[in-house]
């Protein structure tokens, strides 16, 4: 209970002291080199959904490519309108019902916000874009947990609620100025880029979509392997370009932070796909290529809360460590015999808690001396670990309640787990009426 | 020794493999192919209907010793139909024919030991 109490307290210092905030009013000069990194940045998220879309639709089985890469692209088209509907001005308005949500008026259909610059000279609609490709993101990432097996109605409705209730309350916690995980401890819950909101509540969610659904026909048993594993390679590429945008992007500017989480992601990615090879070099005396691609993920999923604070031996480390502990997660869900079926528990629910608590004993020295400053007295990495485990631990608790909560509901209206017989025929024909590839042996 | 072809359903595969393992006969030989009989489907394609010429089926080729026959063509008369008991048109059909010889490539075993 004590840290609770200690954030109480912290929280009512907020109160009387206002924290700076990110927005600022009109008048503000538009800063060209910052806005037009945002804007590529934007650009370069979105190209993270047809990767996802690609890195998926390779790993499942050709009765099912076309419904896969459709869970990722249906994303976009569901949570953009969501977004600029509602999402942004839960995720960034001011704290209403106590903070468990914001809401600002002018941000509803983003209608009040056609003049506003931010403080860092980046128009709020690029802003809000940027934004608006994670809240995309993530949902689509669940995906993977329960792919082949899960109706397309009922999975558009479970991401928009999804994205209502789990996401923008956890964006608004942790990224929103007055969010209370934003302002937890000393310099807040350091959640550069993403790791609990996009990575710990989409694997969370995932393991227990995943757990409720039940598992594939035919699983374990019946060995189900990839219709294409070429795609997942190329979607596993896009995804690294991509996070680019997600991690240097997310410093909302054009300079030294952006540079050090360029830095940190190229680094940690790499070091994470030869961590992976390695150990499979080691353990079953072949590297593969699929191995290759969720080493890469691993990294980069590890250091996507870490990008802004963690130096490049930092990075590296985390990526390594990232790759061994989603290995070891890999190997305890096939003994344990759930059906994550493309290990998005296993890569980004593992990767991204493990990143978000180790990143504590890689952050440089200068964001601990201000840490030191903002608190006013000591503030040590042990301290900085409590907040992180208590940010990573909220996520976990809150993501998983609330899926369980929409899972249970929505299947009592629409049935979430395909039939039998859909199952059996695929979700490109059972869904979609297309097929994926013409004439390939079936897989 | 015979030659069992079953052209049947795409959709059916799962099942009849499924059936045909438990009645033990695993050793198969699965492909796409498509083909024309009684079935005519309708397709949607952009928004409009269309009739192809050529449906996608599964066939299946099992070489079996005759004592196993009835077994294997009882197993996939079952599980490839659909519709109960009625069935429908375009649950495939299969093909029987006398295999002259089976010669395992291994061992240069011949004969029914073979298959």
């Amino acid at each position: 209970m004590r840290p609770f109490r200690r954030v109480s307290l912290l929280v009512l210092l907020f109160l009387f002291f206002p924290v700076k905030s990110l927005f600022a009013s009109d008048g503000v000069p538009i800063d060209s080199g910052a806005t037009a990194w945002m804007l590529t940045s934007t650009a370069l998220v979105l190209l993270m959904i047809p990767g996802l879309a690609m890195f998926y639709g390779g790993l499942v089985r050709s009765k099912n490519v076309m419904g896969t890469i459709m869970h990722s692209f249906v994303a976009m088209g569901i949570i953009t309108v969501l977004w600029a509907t509602i999402g942004y001005s839960m995720s960034f308005g001011s704290n209403i019902l106590g903070g468990i949500i914001g809401w600002n008026k002018d941000y509803f259909l983003l209608k009040g916000i056609d003049t506003n610059v931010l403080a860092a000279g980046v128009p709020e609609y690029v802003f809000s874009m940027f934004q608006g490709k994670f809240a995309i993101i993530t949902p689509a990432l669940i995906a993977g947990a329960f792919a082949e097996r899960v109706s397309f109605k009922a999975y558009c409705f479970f991401i928009a609620l999804w994205s209502i209730l789990v996401y923008n309350p956890l964006c608004h916690w942790v990224w929103a100025s007055d969010g209370f995980l934003y302002n937890l401890g000393a310099r807040g819950a350091i959640d550069f880029a993403g790791g609990t909101v996009v990575h710990i509540s989409a694997g969370v969610s995932g393991l227990v979509a995943a757990l409720y659904l039940g598992s594939r026909r035919g699983f374990p048993y019946q060995v189900i392997r990839p219709n294409n594993l070429v795609i997942t390679m190329l979607g596993a590429g896009l995804l690294w370009v991509g996070w680019f945008g997600f991690n240097a992007g997310s410093s909302v500017s054009s300079g030294l932070s952006t540079a050090r989480a360029l830095t940190a992601t190229q680094l940690s990615a790499a070091t994470g796909a030869l961590s992976w090879v390695i150990i499979e070099g080691i353990r079953q005396g072949k590297a593969t290529a699929l191995g290759f691609a969720s080493g890469i993920l691993a990294g980069l999923v590890a250091v996507t809360p870490a990008a802004g604070v963690v130096r490049p031996y930092g990075a590296m480390i985390l990526g390594a460590l990232a790759s061994m502990v989603c290995y070891t997660g890999i190997q305890m869900k096939n003994k344990l015999g759930y059906d994550d079926s493309l290990d998005a528990f296993g890569i980004h629910g593992i990767g991204g808690i493990a990143g978000a608590i180790l990143l504590t004993f890689f952050i440089r020295p200068s964001w601990m001396a201000e840490a030191v400053n903002a608190s006013g007295g000591s503030w040590t990495i042990w301290n900085q670990l409590g907040v992180q485990a208590l940010a990573v631990s909220v996520s976990i608790v809150f993501a998983a309640v609330m899926t369980f909560l929409i899972i249970f509901c929505l299947d009592k209206v629409i049935k979430l787990k395909s039939t039998e017989k859909d199952e059996m025929a695929g979700l490109d024909r059972a869904y979609h009426g297309e097929r994926g590839y013409g004439m390939l042996n079936p897989s | 020794m015979k030659l069992i072809i079953a052209i049947i359903r795409e959709v059916q595969l799962d099942r009849v493999r499924e059936d045909l393992i438990k009645a033990e006969i695993t050793r198969i030989t699965v492909s796409r192919v498509s083909g024309h009989g009684q079935q005519r489907i309708e397709e949607m394609y952009r928004g409009q209907r269309i009739i192809p010429d050529l449906i996608p089926k599964i066939k299946i080729e099992i070489a079996v010793n005759d004592s196993f026959v009835d077994t294997t063509v009882d197993t996939i008369l079952k599980s490839a139909k659909t519709n109960g008991e009625e069935g429908r048109v375009g649950d495939g059909k299969i093909f029987i024919m006398p295999l002259e010889e089976c010669i395992r490539i291994r061992t240069g075993e011949r004969g029914g030991k073979a298959i």
